[in-house]
């Protein structure tokens, strides 16, 4: 199965939401004022939130006047015109170390999936022959070290791990120094989850952060967060919050392959100017998929 | 952002100068503040359209109360529709007639199942009740040695069979081993899955028809977008949910999601869960979170909490020396502790009506640091200094900026703001004789409301960082909040 088939088929039940809500739209025989606001109503039941549903549905009456369009049957193509427009200039693909090993940091608030995630990524990156070394950074949750090594086991990579309630820094210092004596081309470094108002825990990731800079020039090459598909309007507050104590390189969004739309990426992408590398669909090792913004806002509009 | 619903419903409504009833376009103009406001909080949007043309029928002709605007009576209109939407009162957990009462938690992965089944035993710990623990999740990864871990905590054994069994089968042998150990209640932990995995799905329904629980709650993430309706919607057809546990509700999240679960399913939300550290849940109630969900504060859930943290007696103590003004340096301490026991300032700050809406205030660190470094220049003191703040001459102060690794400046702060308050204390004398009764939370809010600003600004040593807000630092800038605070 191609990439892009499998995105879209992760995305089906996505797609057959906004989709089926906007076919009838489509398919009046006039675009009116009521198409536009119907297809405010279906962004907005996607999480898309006010502020960038308000604005698509802009960029869609004004794509619409510029390209003489009249017909509903074009709203697909004019929509996905316009998301394809916010997620303009930025770039998906993940920054590697040219030498050395490349170290990603995984945050997020809790729940989202980060764990998983991780394990996902390690399964990606061994796949392409790549030594993986994963950092069992999360010292603060029950069993989630544990969690980590089982994946570890099951996806064939080594887990740099100290004790529950240790300091997460100094994890991710011995990983860097494991991964420099092994001569490993990724460290992947698990976080605690944490909400983001709590500043002590912010400030702990600032610590990691400064850790991994000073342990190796250019690290931590990216700063994935992690966003829950279905979470609503709050993960703008999160992408805000983790942006002010480290330099959040880009967005891994997952479960979205339940209902949910993940329509929130949108509000982030346009105000916050992250771009989304990762999608996650599914619970198995490789149900991880590179975000291509084409694909993505073709799948969701395109019937 | 939005700023709180009743700002913008007022700026919205700021122009009419309307007595009397609410006219249509009066209301027409509130709608739509309102409908923003709502999707703002992640209410689903069908939700959010038959919400507005209930409150729309409700307001139109309504008389304005003499002591309202068109706008706060609108926004009360509203606030009373979400309250009674959301269930008007508390709802109860259904226990069995004959022991164990099971309940079973299920969700989507991450909603925080795990974690909550350990609050949700403590909490029954905490009533008398001797509950057991079911790890049921054998898919996630040590999802079992994470219920091991907490209910190692909280000291509530943990029934599990690990990962190769059935979890029907689990669920079944769990009573017989609650029988066996006397447990009057049992929480099975299930494992998270898409409401839309069939398999799975069906795997819950026969775990039900082997136990057949008297509970089963859904367990939802408080920050769920436009999905969660879908989500309640099939777990409750195809499980016959008995109610909804709201987890996450901390800081900053709205909860909208709870409103739309409650308006579709018309189940109840019975608890609410914050924070990941192991404490009983709370339970659920629906004019708090309307507040909430409208950006409104929570007040109420703020006097919970320091009637949780304050120490009674300490603070009956504090009151009677108050009252003859022996107040000191190292009573100020122990305020100051009790301030931080009820959790991190940030988060209290939130329930605060009208604090979000101040210029700036997101800036600001509200970090517990502050306290620490207060606390530390009070310790570094002896203690006839503290009882004696009048003794701290220029050498006596270099000393203790240099015991406690600050500068000479921020003792002077302290103390000096330390004065005023005394001052103040002196004017309000008589305050002792109302505070009578509920001494702890009178005394609280006296010293609190009685410094200038109120609790967050007059803190002494707070003031550097407010320099951020109009007014300039210190005092100052807490005068100013003040009177944001009296413009409401």
């Amino acid at each position: 199965m191609g990439l892009f088939d499998r995105f879209k088929k992760g995305l089906e039940k996505s797609r057959t939401g906004l989709w089926g809500r906007l076919s009838g739209i489509f398919s009046r025989s006039r675009l009116d004022e009521s198409a536009f606001e119907e297809m405010e109503e279906a962004l907005l039941a996607a999480d898309v939130g006010v502020d960038t549903s308000v604005w698509l549905v802009e960029q869609v009456r004004r794509l619409a006047r510029e390209q003489r369009v009249d017909q509903p049957s074009e709203l697909p193509r004019l929509l996905a015109q316009a998301m394809a427009s916010a997620f303009e200039g930025l770039d998906s693909s993940m920054h590697l170390a040219t030498s050395g090993p490349t170290v990603v940091l995984v945050v997020g608030v809790n729940g989202v999936g980060k764990t998983t995630t991780i394990a996902k990524l390690a399964h990606f990156y061994r796949r392409q022959g790549k030594q993986v070394l994963l950092a069992a950074g999360d010292t603060f949750r029950a069993a989630a070290i544990d969690q980590l090594l089982t994946w570890g086991q099951r996806v064939g990579c080594d887990v740099i791990r100290h004790r529950p309630g240790a300091d997460a820094a100094a994890v991710l210092y011995d990983a860097l120094q494991a991964a420099q004596a092994r001569g490993a081309d990724m460290v992947l470094c698990d976080t605690a989850g944490r909400l983001h108002n709590k500043a002590p825990l912010m400030a702990e990731l600032s610590k990691m952060y400064k850790v991994a800079q000073r342990e190796l020039p250019g690290a931590p090459h990216e700063v994935l967060l992690v966003v829950d598909g279905t979470t609503g309007q709050n993960a703008l507050n999160q992408a805000r919050t983790f942006r002010e104590a480290v330099q959040v390189t880009g967005i891994a969004v997952t479960k979205l392959d339940g209902t949910a739309k993940g329509g929130v990426i949108l509000p982030i992408v346009r105000e916050l100017r992250i771009p989304v590398k990762w999608v996650g669909l599914g619970e198995k090792m490789d149900d991880l998929e590179p975000f291509d913004p084409a694909a993505f806002s073709q799948a969701i509009c395109e019937p | 952002m939005l700023e709180g619903l009743s700002s913008s419903l007022q700026k919205a409504l700021g122009r009419l100068r309307s007595k009397g009833k609410l006219t249509e376009e009066d209301v027409a103009a509130a709608m739509r503040e309102i409908r923003l406001a709502l999707l703002a909080a992640d209410v689903n949007v069908k939700v959010v359209r038959d919400f507005v043309e209930k409150v729309r029928e409700r307001a139109i002709g309504q008389e304005v109360q003499k002591s309202l605007t068109p706008g706060q009576q609108v926004v009360k209109i509203v606030y009373d529709e979400l309250t009674s939407l959301m269930g008007g009162s508390q709802e109860r957990l259904r226990m069995a007639a004959k022991p164990p009462t099971v309940v079973m938690l299920v969700g989507l992965q991450g909603a925080g199942k795990t974690t909550t089944a350990a609050k949700l035993a403590l909490s029954f710990r905490r009533h008398q009740h001797r509950p057991l623990l079911v790890a049921a999740d054998v898919y996630r990864p040590a999802a079992i040695q994470q219920l091991k871990v907490l209910g190692e905590q909280i000291e509530v054994p943990v029934f599990e069979l690990g990962t190769q069994a059935d979890p029907v089968r689990i669920a079944r042998d769990s009573l017989q081993e609650a029988g066996r150990q006397g447990a009057d209640v049992v929480i099975l932990d299930t494992a998270g899955r898409l409401h839309i995995d069939e398999a799975l799905m069906d795997e819950l329904a026969r775990m039900r028809d082997a136990v057949e629980p008297q509970e089963i709650l859904l367990v939802v993430d408080a920050m769920t977008g436009q999905d969660a309706v879908n989500v309640a919607q099939s777990f409750h057809e195809r499980l016959g949910l008995t109610g909804v546990i709201l987890t996450k509700l901390d800081g900053d999240t709205r909860g909208g999601a709870a409103l739309s679960i409650r308006a579709v399913t018309g189940c109840p939300i019975k608890f609410v869960g914050t924070g990941e550290k192991v404490e009983p849940l709370e339970p659920f109630h629906p004019d708090r979170l309307a507040s909430r969900i409208l950006g409104m504060g929570d007040v109420l859930s703020l006097i919970e909490r320091a009637q949780q943290a304050v120490d009674e007696e300490k603070a009956r103590d504090l009151e009677a020396r108050l009252r003859r003004n022996e107040f000191t340096l190292e009573d100020f301490r122990e305020m100051l502790g009790q301030v931080r026991n009820m959790g991190p300032l940030d988060q209290l700050l939130r329930l605060i009506p009208g604090v979000q809406r101040i210029k700036g205030i997101e800036n600001i660190d509200w970090d517990d640091k502050r306290f620490r470094r207060i606390e530390a220049i009070i310790l570094s003191m002896t203690p006839e200094e503290r009882a004696h703040p009048e003794l701290m001459n220029a050498s006596r102060r270099r000393r203790v900026a240099q015991g406690s690794g600050v500068t000479v400046r921020e003792v002077n702060q302290v103390l000096n703001q330390f004065d005023q308050m005394r001052q103040m204390m002196k004017r309000l004398g008589g305050l002792g004789r109302f505070a009578g009764r509920r001494s702890a939370m009178q005394a609280m809010k006296a010293l609190g409301g009685g410094l200038p600003g109120g609790l967050p600004g007059g803190l002494p040593g707070l003031g550097p960082d407010l320099g951020s807000l109009p007014g300039g630092a210190g005092g100052s800038g807490g005068r100013r909040h003040h009177k944001k605070k009296k413009r409401r």
